[in-house]
């Protein structure tokens, strides 16, 4: 059963960090989850690299380049879920783009997610038009599709891929790929029209940087997903899993 | 009756919308403008003028003697070369950016390979006065400098792509990117029947020019006493696939063996190659389902081919369909083959082919083409050559 319901069903400051699976290497992905648990992350994402990611900017292209020569795929990911849920029963979510999912087999996917422990799924290349069988094969294996919403998605539409999506949805905080300067700027007339429209919790991401914006994001929605920054971070660093668990204790506090 | 797309743009299991939710607004516009103006005759005259004056249309259709008699068939070439900017892709770009123009749009995008639908692309945003940026992978501006210079000199900034293979499919990329990110403002003008629906519906519509004018041409050349005779056979080279889709739309109906060549680069049995009919597998690229070529954990891989303009790892929606259906034939030509066809064409009907093209004329040489003695084969024969000669000195090494 998916957590994510539970998750959101109380009005929390919530930090979601967002990891490439494998990246800067295959032995610390563990790890690094459990420190950002740890360091107080609400939930997790972990991103399934692609050799083509239409919606990320350099940073996450570049993570996920270093992913797949790493020899990361989506077998090895589910494994390592299974080795975070021995210790671990923090919310996670799992991003990725389609073509490597239909490769694995959709509905083989949402079989074998649901029996790792996977709470959620975000495809940002599956908008509603293309998401029906997915979404009815999540439903099935009780696993939340996480759909997206974005600036210049209209308030009707906001409802209905609320009322597809049902526990939780994500909202693009920015038009632009991930890593984008992101100003904040008419984020608060943007996500209280989601709030006016969406029959579930949303989540922001894209853009999003520091506690100041953790603080700001969580005010108007349900959550704030750091990605890019937490990457850029690593890529930095000595050790990865003390990078994690720093950025994010400073995000939270 | 052959009725492709259906309403949300697929081709059976292939085409669709899969895109950013961030782009689903702007092309549900761009699909919405696109039926309201197909059918209106202001615009479609309005195209028409322009494919006349400004590009030269028709193209000819030209009965091709000499190869012809070598060869025992009877080849007749579809000009799309004469077109202004040297290729079919004009014929796309005009009609494209006269929605731009529609939707207020002020800022014009496009991905490109050899560089042909660039220009075309610079040249249509200079002609209408709207700033323009062409993506371009290096190592497609390394083989392809006299095209960058051209863009350049039509006032369009060419911005270099270094992610990948720095080709085609990274271009795309980085042109989609700048779309999510300027979507209010930009118009992005596709440059294949590839992308999300309506692009590879509209681009089709676009080329079909292509096909139309070789049926009312063919009809005068014939010498039979048939009604409405039509050619045996029709081939085309296939990247994305415009100037086949074009070519072979208006015959889907007909009784016309189609063939589609796609690159077989080093070889389809070897990894350096652009063959995504013969070895692609079902997937997402781009913003829609076609075949691809990729590994077995689905990332796309690098395909090789000579020529810029063939080297993608997709291919248009409408052709895997129609692959699926087994309408159209689609073979491969090596690297080889199709340097030969262009020198082949070049000596003997004094007709530098685009290396694109070559691809499509390579096939009339294969032994094993199926085509009978007597048989009329039309060829589109899509670009001018004069782009790929140091390409093709390279290739030969000669130095130029």
């Amino acid at each position: 059963m998916s957590r994510i319901p539970q998750l959101f069903s109380k009005r929390s400051e919530k930090v979601i960090p967002f990891l490439t699976a494998g990246y800067p290497n295959k032995l610390d992905t563990v790890n690094m989850v459990l420190s950002a648990e740890k360091s107080g992350a609400a939930m997790v994402e972990l991103g399934m690299p692609f050799s083509d990611p239409l919606a990320d900017g350099p940073i996450i292209q570049r993570a996920s380049q270093v992913a797949i020569e790493n020899g990361v795929n989506i077998k090895w990911i589910l494994e390592i879920v299974i080795d975070i849920r021995m210790s671990s029963e923090i919310p996670l979510v799992l991003m990725g783009y389609i073509n490597p999912i239909i490769k694995y087999g959709l509905e083989k996917f949402l079989q074998d997610c649901k029996k790792v422990g996977i709470d959620g799924l975000i495809i940002p290349d599956l908008p509603p038009e293309e998401a029906e069988k997915f979404v009815k094969l999540a439903r099935t294996n009780h696993i939340s599709p996480i759909l997206l919403v974005a600036p210049n998605t209209s308030s009707e539409r906001i409802n209905l891929i609320s009322k597809l999506a049902v526990d939780l949805i994500y909202c693009v905080a920015i038009l632009g790929i991930t890593g984008s300067e992101n100003n904040m700027g008419n984020l608060k007339e943007y996500l209280a029209r989601v709030g006016e429209n969406s029959i579930c919790p949303f989540i922001v991401g894209f853009g999003i940087k520091n506690r100041e914006d953790v603080v700001k994001i969580n005010k108007l929605a349900h959550g704030a997903v750091v990605g890019s920054a937490i990457i850029n971070a690593i890529r930095g660093s000595g050790s990865s899993v003390d990078t994690v668990k720093n950025y994010i204790e400073r995000l939270v506090k | 009756m052959y009725n492709q797309p259906d309403n949300q743009g697929h081709f059976e299991r292939f085409g669709g919308k899969y895109v950013p939710e961030t782009l689903i607004p702007a092309i549900n516009e761009l699909e919405k403008l696109y039926n309201e103006v197909k059918g209106d005759p202001e615009f479609v005259s309005k195209l028409s003028k322009l494919l006349k004056d400004y590009s030269g249309r028709p193209t000819p259709l030209y009965y091709a003697s000499r190869i012809s008699d070598e060869l025992g068939f009877n080849i007749y070439l579809k000009r799309e070369d004469l077109n202004h900017t040297g290729a079919h892709k004009i014929n796309n770009a005009l009609g494209q950016i006269l929605l731009a123009k529609r939707m207020g749009k002020t800022r014009i995008i496009a991905e490109t390979g050899a560089g042909q639908h660039g220009v075309a692309t610079a040249t249509v945003a200079a002609q209408f006065g709207l700033e323009c940026i062409v993506y371009m992978g290096e190592e497609d501006i390394r083989r392809q400098k006299l095209n960058v210079f051209r863009m350049e000199l039509l006032g369009a900034q060419v911005r270099p792509v270094s992610s990948g293979s720095k080709t085609l499919k990274d271009a795309t990329n980085e042109a989609i990117r700048d779309w999510v990110t300027n979507v209010e403002n930009t118009y992005y003008l596709i440059g294949s029947v590839v992308g999300p629906h309506p692009y590879p519906m509209m681009v089709r519509d676009f080329q079909c020019v292509i096909g139309n004018e070789t049926k009312n041409q063919f009809t005068y050349y014939s010498k039979s006493e048939i009604q409405n005779p039509i050619p045996d056979i029709l081939v085309a080279c296939v990247g994305g696939g415009s100037n086949a889709i074009g070519m072979f739309y208006p015959f889907l109906n007909d009784d016309v063996r189609l063939v589609g060549v796609e690159a077989a680069g080093f070889g389809v049995q070897t990894e350096k190659h652009a063959a995504t009919m013969t070895k692609g597998e079902f997937g997402v690229l781009h913003g829609s389902a076609s075949y691809l070529l990729q590994t077995e954990d689905g990332q796309i891989k690098l395909p090789h081919s000579v020529s810029a303009g063939l080297d993608y790892p997709g291919v248009g929606p409408e052709h895997s369909f129609l692959k699926s259906i087994k309408r159209v034939e689609y073979i491969s030509v090596t690297d080889d083959e199709a340097i030969d066809a262009f020198q082949w064409l070049s000596g003997k009907e004094g007709i530098l082919p685009a290396l694109e093209s070559s691809h499509a004329l390579a096939f009339l040489k294969n032994k094993q083409n199926g085509i009978k003695a007597g048989q009329n084969v039309v060829i589109c024969l899509s670009g001018r050559g004069d782009k790929d000669v140091h390409t093709v000195a390279d290739y030969l090494g000669k130095e130029v």
